[in-house]
C-alpha cells in the first residue's frame, strides 16, 4: 500500500455534512468519525452527539466525498524537479481534494527498475502531502522492445503499467507484455494513439486547417484502441485505455464492454470541458495529448461519463516551464497541469451538464481504486481516512501565482470555476484548508 | 530374421525375442509415431544396454557391417556424442558430418545434402536440424533409417526417451506419477516429445511457465497447465527443467534473468514445494543460477547425470530397434 506522508492519531470527527460515497451507497446527511488515520464509522448515525470525546469539526451542509485518486499524474522527480516534484505535485493535489496521485513513469530515469519504485514511494513517504503510487514503464526505457521486469516491479509496489505519453507501437510487444502481465493479474494502461498517424499538433479538421497546424485524426486513438481490444480478447490481460479523446472510441469502448472485455478507459477533465476552438490563437496551454477535439466529441464524451462507458476521469497533470511551453504552438511541448482544478472542473459537467455528482465523485474516487485495486477511495469503516469537503458553489478564479504547482501551464487561468475542495484529509491529517 | 553374424555375447540379449521387430516403422522421428507398448519394448531393450554399457567389455556387435550418419545442423555435444557412442558400442561405422565445413556452408540444399549422404548407402541418418519437420522431409527422400535427434521445436524422441526410462528406474512405473515439465514449453522440442510419451505412459503431466513461454493450445495436448511454480510443482514426483535461451530472457519472452530467476527457478525452496521424494530433471545443458540452483542440480534428488547415461542406452535401444527392420541386402 501507498506510504502516507503524515498520519494524525487523534479522534476526529466531521459532522453535518452532505456525503456523497456512491460505492458506499452513501448520500445524505451525515458524519464521519476516524482514529488513526483510519475511518471508524461513516453515515448518518455519526452526529456530534455520537462521537463523544472526539474534536469534532462541524461541515455546516458542505459536502464530503472520498479523496479524489487521479490516475494520471506526471511530475519531474526524478531527472526534472524543476518543473515540479513529488512534494510540489503533492501540495497542488490537496488543494484539489485528490488525496492520491498515481505517476506516471516517463521521468529521468525511467521508471522501469524496482529500485526506482522503490524511491517513489520512499521520497513521496517523506515528502508528499497526499499519497503517491507509481505506476511502472511497459518497456525498458520506454523503447518500446522488451518487457520490464513486471512481475519484480508489481512487488515493489507498482500499481500498472504503462508507458505514459506514448503507445507500445509494435504489436507483437504489446501482446507479449499482456500476455506476461496477465500471469501476474497487473493492470496494462496504453496511451492509445498510433504514432505513425499521430504526427500532428491539433485535432485534425477545419480548425486546424484554418490554423495551418498539422493535424492529429481521431481514426489514430480508434486504431490503436481496436488492435488493442484484440490484443485483449486474445490474452485476456487487465487493460485499460488511459484517456479517450474521441466520439468513435467512446463507441468502441462501449462494445467492448458489452462484449465482456476486462477492460475500462479514462478521460481527462480537459477533454470534458474545452474543446478544439479553445486553442484560440495558439495557446499551447492547450496543447494536449491526444488532442482537443471537436465540441460533438466533447459533449459524446461528458455523456459517457454520465452513462459509465467512460469509467474514470483523470487530470492528465504534466506541468511544463516557459522552457517547453512558450514557443510556437507546433514545437511547444504536450500537456496541461490540471491536480488543483481537476474536481473544480468536474463540478462544473455537474452545474453546466447536469452529470449526477455521485457519478462524478466515483470517477475520480472508487472506480479508479477498483481498477487499481487501491484500498483508498471509499468511504467505510475500516478505509484509510482520506477524504475532501467541498464547496459545490464556491465561486474562485484561478490565478497563476495562487497555483500551488511549481509549473503554471493550466488551461483554465483567469477562469472563474464553480466549486472547489475547502478542507483535504490524508491518514487522517489535513494537508489543506482553504483560507 | 535373424542371420547368423548376430553373435549376441550378453546372455540378457541371448534371448528369441531379441532380434524380433519392436517397431512397426522404418524411422523414429516422433514420440507422436509410436505407440505405448513400443515405447515400452524400447524401455525394456534399453534397460538391458544399461547393463552392457556397465561391463568392461561394453561391445555389442549388432550393427557389425552397417553404417551410421550424424547429420548435426545445429551444435550439440551430449546428444551427437551420445549417439556416436551408441553406435559405436553396437560396432557400426560412425560418421559425423562436420555440417559448418560442409558443402551445406556453401549454400547446398538440406535434401541435396541428404541425397549425396544417401548415396553412399549409410544404413542410419541421425539428424537434428534447426527446423521442425527437417527429419521427416529426409525420411521422405533417403532409403536408409533416419532417426530425428531433434528438429526445431517439433520433437526429440530419444531425449523423451531417456527420460522416460530415468524416471521408470526410480519411480517403478508411471502409473499416477505427476510430472512437472517447467520453463521454456513454448521452444522446446524436450518438452512436446515427454508430454507425448509421459501421456502415453499413464503419467499427469504438468507444464509451469509464464504464459509468454507456453505455446497456444497446449492445454489440448492433455497437461495441466500451471503459470506459478508455487501450484505447478505442488505434489510432483518428477520435476523436470527445461533450459532457457539466454537471448529469450532479456525481454523478448520474460524481461530479466533476475525476473526470471525470482519466479520460475528451481532452488532448494521452490523444491520443498515437490513431493519430498521428488526426482530433479534437466535435459542440459544447465544455466545454473538461472532456471536451476547448483545445490538442487547437484543434490541428492538430482538424476541430471544419470539422465546422461540413459541416453546411451536409449539410443543403442533404437539403433537396434531399427536395424530389425532394415533390408538384409542393398537398398534400391
Amino acid at each position: 500500500m501507498i506510504n502516507p506522508a503524515k498520519q494524525n492519531t487523534r479522534r476526529r470527527a466531521y459532522v453535518n455534512a452532505e456525503i456523497v460515497a456512491p460505492a458506499q451507497g452513501l448520500s445524505g446527511r451525515g458524519g464521519i468519525l476516524i482514529e488513526d488515520g483510519w475511518i471508524l464509522d461513516v453515515g448518518p448515525k455519526v452526529t456530534r452527539e455520537s462521537v463523544g470525546a472526539a474534536t469534532v469539526t462541524d461541515c455546516r451542509g458542505l459536502t464530503l466525498i472520498p479523496g479524489l485518486i487521479d490516475m494520471r499524474v506526471f511530475t519531474g522527480e526524478p531527472g526534472m524537479e524543476y518543473r515540479e516534484t513529488l512534494a510540489s505535485a503533492s501540495e497542488a493535489a490537496a488543494a484539489g481534494g485528490v488525496t492520491t496521485m498515481i505517476v506516471m513513469p516517463n521521468t529521468q530515469p525511467v521508471i522501469d527498475d524496482a529500485a526506482i519504485v522503490d524511491f517513489i514511494l520512499r521520497r513521496a513517504r517523506d515528502t508528499a502531502s497526499v499519497r503517491v503510487a507509481p505506476m511502472a514503464a511497459i518497456t525498458k526505457g520506454l523503447g518500446g522492445e522488451l518487457m520490464t521486469e513486471i512481475g519484480l516491479l508489481k512487488e515493489a509496489g507498482a500499481v500498472a503499467i504503462t508507458e505514459g505519453t506514448r503507445a507500445v507501437a509494435n504489436a507483437n510487444v504489446f501482446r507479449r507484455a499482456l500476455t506476461y502481465a496477465k500471469d501476474f493479474d497487473q493492470l496494462v494502461v496504453q496511451h492509445v494513439e498510433e504514432p505513425t498517424l499521430s504526427s500532428g499538433v491539433m485535432n485534425a479538421g477545419e480548425a486546424a486547417s484554418r490554423l495551418g497546424l498539422s493535424g492529429n485524426p481521431a481514426m489514430a486513438e480508434v486504431i490503436m484502441l481496436e488492435r488493442d481490444l484484440r490484443l485483449v480478447e486474445m490474452t485476456g490481460a487487465r487493460y485499460h485505455a488511459s484517456q479517450v479523446s474521441s466520439r468513435l472510441s467512446v463507441e468502441v469502448m462501449r462494445a467492448a464492454k458489452a462484449r465482456g472485455l476486462p477492460v475500462t478507459c479514462g478521460v481527462s477533465i480537459h477533454h470534458l470541458v474545452l474543446n478544439e476552438n479553445d486553442i484560440g490563437a495558439y495557446r499551447s496551454f492547450f496543447k494536449l495529448s491526444p488532442p482537443l477535439r471537436a465540441e460533438d466529441d466533447r459533449r459524446t464524451l461528458v455523456e459517457a461519463v454520465a452513462d459509465g462507458t467512460i469509467d474514470v476521469i483523470v487530470s492528465g497533470h504534466d506541468p511544463h516551464s516557459a522552457d517547453t511551453k512558450r514557443l510556437p504552438f507546433a514545437e511547444a511541448a504536450y500537456g496541461a497541469i490540471g491536480l488543483e482544478t481537476m474536481l473544480s472542473a468536474a463540478l462544473g459537467l455537474h452545474h453546466n451538464d447536469g452529470v449526477p455528482i455521485a457519478r462524478l465523485v466515483e470517477a475520480m474516487s472508487s472506480k479508479p481504486a477498483e481498477i487499481l485495486r487501491l484500498e483508498t477511495g471509499r468511504l467505510a469503516p475500516g478505509a484509510p481516512a482520506d477524504f475532501a469537503v467541498v464547496d459545490r458553489h464556491l465561486s474562485w478564479t484561478v490565478e497563476k501565482d495562487g497555483l500551488r504547482s511549481r509549473a503554471k501551464n493550466s488551461p483554465f487561468e483567469r477562469r472563474t470555476l464553480e466549486g472547489r475542495a475547502v478542507e483535504t484529509v490524508v491518514a487522517g491529517e489535513t494537508v489543506f484548508a482553504y483560507a | 530374421m535373424p542371420g547368423p553374424e548376430n553373435t549376441l555375447t550378453h546372455p540378457a540379449l541371448m534371448t528369441r525375442e531379441a532380434r524380433t521387430p519392436l517397431l512397426k516403422r522404418q524411422h523414429l522421428l516422433a514420440i507422436d509415431d509410436i505407440s505405448p507398448l513400443e515405447a515400452i519394448s524400447l524401455l525394456d531393450l534399453a534397460e538391458r544396454y544399461v547393463e552392457v554399457s556397465r561391463q568392461t567389455d561394453k561391445r555389442q556387435p549388432v550393427l557389425q557391417g552397417r553404417t551410421q550418419v550424424n547429420l548435426f545442423f545445429e551444435a550439440s555435444t551430449r546428444t551427437q556424442s551420445s549417439f556416436e557412442i551408441a553406435g559405436k558400442r553396437l560396432g557400426a561405422d560412425v560418421m559425423n558430418m562436420a555440417v559448418a565445413t560442409s558443402s551445406v556452408s556453401k549454400g547446398e540444399t538440406l535434401l541435396d545434402t541428404a541425397m549425396t549422404i544417401n548415396a553412399m548407402q549409410p544404413d542410419f541418418l541421425v539428424v537434428r536440424h534447426q527446423s521442425s519437420g527437417a527429419a521427416e522431409l529426409l525420411a521422405q527422400k533417403v532409403s536408409c533409417a533416419v532417426i530425428n535427434a531433434g528438429d526445431g521445436q517439433h520433437e526429440h524422441p530419444t531425449q523423451a526417451l531417456l527420460d522416460a526410462l530415468t524416471i521408470r528406474r526410480h519411480k517403478k512405473g508411471f502409473e499416477g506419477l505427476t510430472v512437472a515439465i517447467c520453463g521454456d514449453v513454448l521452444h522446446s522440442r524436450v518438452a512436446r516429445s515427454n508430454i507425448h510419451l509421459l501421456n502415453k505412459l499413464g503419467a499427469r503431466v504438468r507444464v509451469v511457465a509464464p504464459s509468454t513461454l507456453l505455446p497456444s493450445g497446449i492445454a489440448n495436448f492433455g497437461v495441466e497447465v500451471h503459470r506459478s511454480m508455487e501450484t505447478g510443482l505442488r505434489g510432483a514426483d518428477v520435476v523436470m527443467m527445461l533450459r532457457l535461451q539466454l537471448e529469450r530472457m532479456t525481454g523478448a519472452f520474460v524481461p530479466s534473468i533476475r525476473e526470471y530467476y525470482r519466479f520460475y527457478s528451481l532452488n532448494a525452496d521452490t523444491l520443498k514445494l515437490a513431493k519430498p521424494d521428488a526426482m530433479v530433471m534437466h535435459p542440459g545443458p544447465m544455466n545454473r543460477g538461472i532456471e536451476i540452483d547448483s545445490d538442487v542440480a547437484d543434490g541428492v534428488q538430482s538424476v541430471i547425470r544419470e539422465q546422461v547415461e540413459m541416453g546411451v542406452a536409449v539410443r543403442m535401444a533404437v539403433l537396434d530397434a531399427l536395424s530389425r527392420n532394415l533390408p538384409r541386402g542393398g537398398y534400391a
